[in-house]
């Protein structure tokens, strides 16, 4: 049973205040909570190493899966790997994230690795929000690594949200896009303190009418670090489009690097790249509304990570 | 009622002291429809934000109600019944029409409610209502939006800011009918800065800025006719032209 620290986690990070609908697996503290699987969508636990495997049978529609993860103990530090393969035709949701509180001295880490194995004509939205909290003077890291597969005409949409806490993150983000796939990521990302967080895209366009939209908004407040790397790779007819916006705050630094590679003549990408403090006319036109210069700042920041 | 005392405002440019503004005195009375109209660069924009609290005045006093508001900041302002619609409407990254027409509100009206705000500037609003306020609106869609966000505010006292400019010629149509139905329904006063002879001409009262200073103040039958054929109309029609 999750205690009440952990159920505020998964409340963060999942959007869940009840046990969901469908199939899930919770992990709390490195050991397995709870888990559901249903006709369709089985889970099964990794023999090799700590992990699952989630497998979603061909024309699995309108169905969902979370796989929370939660770390209320202070230096407790794991790397899961979780694989899902996706069948054929299918249409599901597929909501991770992982929340840690951490009270102690030590560091806490979670790296979680996820590979998604999307099957032909399939459609994935997958939600990934990471969350951290607590007083100790421990440190709050998680390192993902999610790679992506899509066969022919596979559709994946993943929304990767770090909005509050984590002290240190690196993410490595691959996708491999097969004929008519496409590939939409949002990022929303705010660092404050003294974190850094660092995300890395690699998208490597192989099939024809393959597409890419990866868009990063993020904010970096305090004396937080940021670093924002997006390589598309056209290796066909293609399209692909990154886009990396971030609004500068305080002592904060922020580095974009855009890298585009068309290894072919009908490869269209593009990369747009923006950062800079709130506008004062934004600031000034919210407060001829009413709001305070605090409260202006806020929903302009909020808008921005929507 | 507002009332400006003996209002100035200058700023520094290349080391240089510069007056916009010199020595303004104007009151706008409770349900009065004030159009400011006068040659571009004259100080009509500078006298709007002055009145606003964007701009600080460099002397005199500002009073609303009688209450003097000359070291109020720009949110104390709007919480005492003062809007205003920009020249140039900002955008923002992510936050919605509607969210915009929240925020003017104060409170969490219901799409219902906001979809009013935005058919009376004419927009057809199940089109507009979960639109981002950003680049991809038209002028004249940002323009209507603005004029929208200072409806939902309902003030006491509402600025418009050459609402007019940078829309095409169907929108500007549009807008004017937004006018008069303003000036129909509008419970408290209006101050609108256009060089329009139709929105002049649904003036209670014109004056006329000109260099800083006021140079003409009465009402539209006083002013109007003096108006046409002065340096400040053959302006008005060169910046249609622009």
């Amino acid at each position: 049973m999750l205690d009440a620290i952990q159920r505020h986690l998964i409340e963060e990070i999942a959007d869940l205040h009840t046990v969901p609908e469908g199939a899930y697996n919770i992990r709390a503290n490195g050991k397995l909570d709870s888990r559901r699987t249903t006709a369709n969508i089985d889970i099964i636990s990794k023999t090799d190493k700590s992990g699952i495997d989630i497998r979603i049978k061909d024309g699995t529609k309108k169905e969902s899966v979370h796989i929370p993860v939660v770390l209320s103990e202070s230096g407790l530090k794991e790397t899961v790997y979780n694989d899902f393969y996706i069948g054929e035709d299918c249409d599901v949701v597929i909501v991770a994230g992982c929340g840690i509180d951490n009270c102690g001295v030590h560091d806490s880490e979670h790296d979680g690795v996820h590979r998604f194995f999307i099957g032909k004509n399939s459609r994935v939205k997958y939600v990934e929000k990471h969350y951290g909290q607590g007083d100790g003077t421990g440190k709050r890291i998680l390192n993902p690594v999610t790679e992506a597969y899509l066969e022919e005409g596979a559709h994946a949409e993943f929304e990767m949200v770090q909005i509050k806490g984590v002290d240190s993150t690196v993410r490595t983000n691959i996708a491999k896009l097969a004929a008519g796939a496409s590939f939409v990521v949002h990022e929303a990302l705010m660092t404050h303190g003294q974190q850094t967080a660092k995300s890395v895209y690699t998208v490597d366009l192989d099939g024809e009418d393959s597409s890419a939209d990866v868009v990063s908004r993020s904010v970096a407040r305090d004396d937080s670090v940021q670093e924002f790397e997006a390589c598309l790779v056209g290796n066909t007819l293609c399209k692909g489009h990154a886009e990396c916006d971030a609004i500068i705050m305080d002592r904060a630094k922020v580095t974009s690097v855009p890298k585009l590679e068309a290894n072919s003549v009908d490869a269209a990408l593009i990369h747009e790249a923006a950062i800079g403090k709130i506008a004062g006319d934004q600031l000034i036109k919210l407060m001829t509304l009413g709001l305070s210069e605090e409260q202006a700042e806020e929903q302009i920041i909020s808008g921005f990570l929507r | 009622m507002l009332e400006l005392q003996h209002v100035s405002y200058e700023v520094e440019e290349d080391g240089e002291k510069k007056q916009i503004l010199k020595d303004i005195n104007l009151t706008i009375e409770d349900g009065t429809f004030l159009v400011v109209t006068g040659p571009n660069g004259g100080g009509k924009s500078s006298l709007a934000k002055v009145i606003m609290g964007v701009n600080k005045a460099s002397g005199g006093k500002i009073l609303l109600d009688g209450e003097d508001i000359t070291d109020l900041g720009i949110t104390e302002r709007a919480a005492k019944g003062i809007s205003f619609a920009f020249q140039t409407p900002v955008t923002f990254k992510g936050i919605r029409v509607v969210d915009l027409l929240r925020m003017a509100c104060g409170k969490q009206i219901s799409i219902m409610q906001a979809c009013d705000y935005l058919s009376q500037v004419g927009l057809c609003a199940k089109d507009y209502i979960e639109r981002e306020v950003n680049g991809s609106l038209s002028g004249g869609e940002l323009k209507r939006i603005e004029i929208a966000t200072v409806l939902a505010r309902g003030t006491k006292l509402s600025l418009f800011d050459e609402p007019e400019a940078g829309i095409d010629i169907w929108s500007f149509q549009n807008l004017i009918r937004v006018f008069e139905t303003v000036r129909e329904n509008v419970s408290g006063s209006v101050m609108i800065i256009s060089h329009q002879e139709r929105i002049l001409s649904i003036a209670d009262k014109i004056a006329v800025i000109e260099d800083g200073c006021v140079s003409r103040f009465g009402t539209r039958d006083e002013v109007l006719p003096k108006l046409l054929g002065t340096a400040s109309a053959v302006n008005a029609a060169c910046s249609k032209l622009d």
